[in-house]
């Protein structure tokens, strides 16, 4: 479903999304954004560094939030700018909850969203994405 | 705290750091494989991300491209240097393995990620060869974190097409530092703000102070660690919390004189419940009377709860939750000569 700008109102809540945080994913994922510090998938060495266990790196977080909003948005929607701080580490066995608010709509078809994630031991990202949303005639010409 | 012997204060190296603002860390190059369907299809699958713009030609063409494209927050991820590189440095020493190397001169061996803000100029497409630059933005002074004492690095990578057209930027910061060390090593006793075992975790936000146009210029002194008490311009009277009016004789015109750091603990509580995940408990709070004649609520450090006692002098010390957010606390004045 593609979310035109006319329908987007500032204050709309996005819907909660759970992510489940397994040891597979953590490392899956660093992988996958060719990220291959130890403290992303070997357990003693990140210990060794002052962590607890293995945690998420900082581009799965922007790969979350990414897939957090553009899911709510819909694929007609252009993403120009992602923009987080990371607050407490996303370890295994964890779970994050994301939540979004809508906190303003800029010209251009633009729509800036509050995004959150938050895990059992608090806020593990906060930030803010701006996409850029179809207009009602223009449909199929986001890009 | 304990002193290293890294010279990590010394003004020497604070110039020999601050040198670098405005510096290249990375002249602009390549990522190793043009934008491509297979590392595409990795990230989405490990991100468990099902827009179909991102594998799907005819899904895409209907969403508005003219095929497939690249997920936005993959940008970074074309230029990383992957596994050999990780384990196999090429010995071509970059600004930024030189920063590294300053960094760790001063103490500050770990590293983690706080900041990553991104703007996409276009969505990038496979076959796209994509390129980064990345220059020093600022470098924090020491600042005390839940994972030890650093400095927040701030850069400013850009990313670039073959035309060499920017295709997105992105700020990025970054927490080197000093792990925490174990409490039997801190002959101050430990910061009452952090229980034991708990160094390493790096606690949510602080609540934001409620700055407005009055109490601004407070807030922003703390941010460079001055401690500054706002002063009636008139009658000269001092006074704290920041206000728009003098108390004493109404008048509207101010300026600051900068504290001493010096005072007595007028009154305190302890904090054990109601918990906030942002601060560590038992919590100690206490109304200091800096020896210019104004009080303040701050927290003690480096005493244990039961230390505490009315009329203790205190000398000013400084706590910095995040990049944002630098307060005013006190320790204990003995405590401090102890160590010198």
């Amino acid at each position: 479903m593609n979310r035109r700008y006319e329908d987007v109102a500032v204050g709309e809540e996005l819907p909660e999304l759970s992510i489940p945080l397994t040891r597979t994913m953590i490392v899956a994922t660093a992988i996958a954004s060719r990220d291959y510090q130890d403290v992303h998938h070997d357990p003693s060495l990140a210990v060794e560094r002052g962590s607890k266990d293995v945690f998420m790196n900082i581009l799965t977080t922007n790969g979350l939030v990414d897939r957090y909003v553009t899911s709510w948005a819909g694929p007609a929607a252009v993403v120009k700018a992602i923009k987080i701080r990371l607050g407490a580490p996303n370890y295994p066995g964890d779970t994050m909850v994301l939540t979004g608010t809508v906190t303003g709509k800029r010209s251009g078809g633009r729509v800036e969203i509050a995004v959150r994630g938050v895990n059992r031991i608090g806020p593990h990202v906060t930030g803010t994405v701006v996409v850029q949303l179809p207009a009602e005639r223009a449909q199929g010409s986001a890009a | 705290m304990s002193d290293h012997g890294s010279g990590a204060h010394s003004g020497e190296y604070e110039d020999r750091l601050q040198a670098w603002v405005g510096r290249e860390l990375l002249t602009r190059r390549f990522g190793q494989d043009p934008v491509n369907v297979p590392m595409i299809r990795h990230w989405v699958e490990a991100m468990a991300d099902d827009n179909p713009i991102y594998l799907d030609e005819s899904a895409a063409r209907e969403a508005g491209r003219d095929g497939v494209v690249a997920p936005a927050s993959m940008a970074q991820a074309w230029t990383m240097r992957g596994y050999a590189a990780s384990v196999r440095p090429d010995g071509e020493p970059t600004g930024m393995d030189e920063l590294t190397g300053l960094l760790a001169e001063g103490g500050y061996t770990s590293v983690v990620a706080t900041d990553s803000e991104f703007e996409f100029e276009r969505e990038l497409v496979p076959g796209d060869r994509v390129s980064v630059e990345e220059v020093v933005e600022a470098i924090s002074p020491e600042k005390k974190t839940g994972l030890g004492a650093g400095r927040f690095i701030t850069t400013v990578r850009t990313y670039r097409d073959a035309a060499g057209e920017v295709v997105a930027t992105q700020r990025w910061r970054l927490l080197r530092f000093r792990p925490a060390e174990k409490p039997a090593q801190e002959p101050a006793g430990k910061p009452a703000g952090k229980p034991e075992g708990e160094e390493a975790e790096a606690r949510p936000l602080r609540p934001r102070p409620a700055i407005n146009h009055d109490n601004a210029f407070w807030f922003e002194a703390a941010r460079e660690h001055r401690l500054v008490i706002q002063r009636c311009a008139d009658c000269k009277s001092l006074r704290h919390p920041p206000g728009p009016c003098c108390p004493q004789c109404g008048s509207f015109a101010w300026d600051t004189v900068e504290a001493k750091g010096e005072g007595h603990v007028y009154s305190y509580v302890v904090a054990h419940h109601p918990r906030h995940p942002a601060f560590g408990y038992p919590l100690v709070i206490a109304v200091v009377e800096l020896t210019e004649g104004t009080r303040l609520i701050t927290n003690l450090t480096g005493v244990e709860p039961a230390d505490v006692q009315i009329g203790m002098p205190v000398v000013l010390d400084w706590i910095d939750p995040d990049p944002d957010l630098s307060l005013p606390a006190f320790r204990p004045a003995d405590a401090d000569a102890k160590e010198r």
